[in-house]
């Protein structure tokens, strides 16, 4: 019987999608081996968010002012204790930015392996999981020693519906195990982002410029491109991060998510970061030198080939039209 | 403000991957390594940071391939003053080990703050800056994407989701996983590079590396599947493109 503790994360009095996509996942590893599903959820007011909890068999709640804003190192303490207090043997925490703090202490306190980028976990016939590596490149299977481990999932691993419901759902208080105060870490505030730039969620359009665009001079080519069809240019993480577009642009975990009918990425090779943020739209036409680009994965249609010789070729025939 | 930064070389992510023979790994022989993208942000973050309030940037390098002496002299020409290349052909270590060896590392250092990249492209069992910040108990910060210094104190953004951030003061030292500088990467010229090989500024450190507990094996590696969804557009630039119109047009756009 092993039991598995998932690490709930909310922002702005919302539990993320990952969280029920991860306690999907592990009501399915509970229930092959006869375990429960021990869901943990910290913060100020949480409680109410508790009961959306469904899939759990047992919710921890440490509802606590003093941890309002997500507190790298207080939550990372905080559901350290709560994983030990479970005696869980095995814990899933998304692979997103505020799991990326927590997974980590997990780890080192309770002395567990840690694997991550995981898209799937087993836990019969020994611990294991299969990891994507390489930016979504290369996938590995990997097994584990031992008889427990930490688990960091990547988002849409698994479906949400599953962690909704099906589980006991006992909620519990448990008080707050730490003294924020006493921390290096003191939150400022919570930042919302700006409008002002083209929202490209609105977009029915969208041409979407990867590391393969290789110079901000370029990217007027795309735009070009996106005038003929009547949309925007929105780009992958590593343009913002060079500058050349604003962060109002990005595609991708850390930036919006974007559903539009005509998805053309050029250069985009697509790292797991980025197709969370785009699988879902209606059309997705890729093009990518490189034949191994993981884009061609979830791209309904795609091309090997230079971006710089199709973009005139394209933007001619648009104009003509 | 006295800033150490990590840095780890990672299969260059522009070239094709190729497995090796029994399909445990990549064939790391033919392999090029650039410095982790991250890391470099990371760099460039605490060069920022000295240039608006002193003190010192130290960068330690781990990793056996040939090219990492090349970014230690690059990050010196950037403006680092100081290098530690770590041990010599250590092999591939994984990131519990990568994080012990420099912990030690760092225990000879004095510093206010660690600034390593948010990740790597092949971080199997977690997050390096993270790792060190558990081991050493230290205040941290991952998917930092900017740095203000204060007194004893540094003020960090941190990137959530969907545009979302959030602001922390970390009680120094501290640890930062940096997703990305508040500007992009500096460039140098390979004159400077010259010159800092010259510069004598590079030591090397022997390393105790930590017995590998095999925790995490990878037992078998393939290709991710791609192309399986997409209908793959055959022909040159023209027929692509007449093609991708067509797809466009059937769907309703163009």
């Amino acid at each position: 019987m092993t039991d598995v503790f998932v690490v709930g994360e909310h922002l702005q009095d919302a539990v993320t999608e990952v969280t029920f996509e991860l306690i999907g996942m592990a009501r399915e590893l509970a229930a092959a081996s006869g375990g429960q599903v021990i869901a943990g959820l910290v913060g100020s007011g949480v409680t109410g968010l508790a009961a959306t909890l469904g899939g759990a068999d047992r919710i921890l709640v440490v509802d606590d002012a003093a941890l309002e804003l997500f507190n790298p190192e207080a939550h990372a303490a905080v559901f350290a204790s709560l994983l030990s207090g479970t005696g869980a043997s095995v814990a899933l925490v998304p692979y997103t930015s505020t799991g990326m703090e927590i997974s980590s202490h997990l780890s080192e306190s309770a002395n567990r392996p840690l694997v991550s980028f995981c898209t799937s976990v087993k836990i019969e016939g020994g611990l294991g999981a299969t990891c994507r590596l390489y930016a979504g490149k290369i996938e590995a299977d990997v097994e584990i020693a031992g008889d427990g481990a930490i688990f960091a999932v990547l988002s849409g691993s698994s479906p949400a519906a599953a962690g909704r419901s099906g589980g006991g759902a006992v909620v519990e208080q448990t008080a707050n195990p730490i003294d924020p105060s006493a921390l290096g870490t003191s939150p400022v505030g919570l930042i919302l982002p700006e409008g002002g730039d083209v929202d490209i969620t609105a977009q029915d359009v969208l041409v979407v410029v990867g590391r393969g665009i290789a110079s901000a001079d370029n990217i007027q080519e795309a735009q070009a491109l996106a005038d003929a069809l009547g949309g925007a240019v929105a780009a992958s993480r590593p343009i913002i991060d060079q500058g050349w577009l604003p962060k109002s642009r990005q595609v991708g975990k850390s930036g919006l998510t974007v559903k539009p009918k005509v998805y053309l990425s050029l250069g985009v090779s697509g790292a797991p970061e980025h197709l969370e943020g785009m699988k879902d739209a209606e059309t997705i036409i890729a093009v990518n030198s490189d034949p191994q680009a993981p884009i061609f994965g979830v791209a309904h249609y795609g091309w090997v080939g230079d971006l710089f010789d199709l973009l005139p070729e394209l933007v001619d025939r648009l104009d003509g039209s | 403000m006295n800033s150490v930064v990590l840095l780890r070389p990672v299969p260059d992510p522009v070239e094709e991957l190729e497995l090796n023979g029994d399909g445990t790994d990549l064939d790391r022989d033919y392999l090029g390594y650039v410095l982790n993208e991250f890391d470099d942000h990371a760099l460039e973050e605490a060069l920022l940071v000295k240039e608006e309030s002193g003190g010192s940037v130290t960068v330690l390098g781990l990793g056996s391939a040939d090219e990492m002496e090349q970014m230690l002299y690059t990050a010196l020409a950037k403006g680092a003053d100081r290098a530690i290349k770590l041990g010599d052909d250590v092999g591939h270590l994984s990131v519990r080990a990568q994080a012990d060896v420099f912990a030690a590392a760092l225990a000879n250092l004095s510093y206010d703050l660690i600034l390593t990249g948010v990740q790597a492209a092949d971080e199997l069992d977690g997050q390096l800056g993270m790792r060190v910040a558990a081991k050493l108990g230290l205040p941290h910060v991952s998917v930092a994407v900017g740095v203000v210094a204060g007194e004893g104190s540094v003020r960090v953004t941190k990137e959530f989701w969907a545009g979302i951030t959030a602001q922390y003061d970390l009680r120094m030292p501290a640890v930062l996983g940096v997703q990305a500088a508040r500007q992009a990467p500096r460039y140098v010229a390979v004159s400077l590079i010259r010159q800092a090989q010259q510069s004598g500024n590079l030591s090397e450190e022997d390393i105790e590396v930590p017995a590998d507990p095999g925790e995490v094996k990878i037992v078998a590696v393939r290709m991710a599947e791609s192309g399986s969804g997409a209908e793959m557009i055959t022909g040159d630039e023209a027929a692509a493109a007449e093609r991708i119109v067509e797809i466009i047009r059937s769907a309703g756009k163009g």
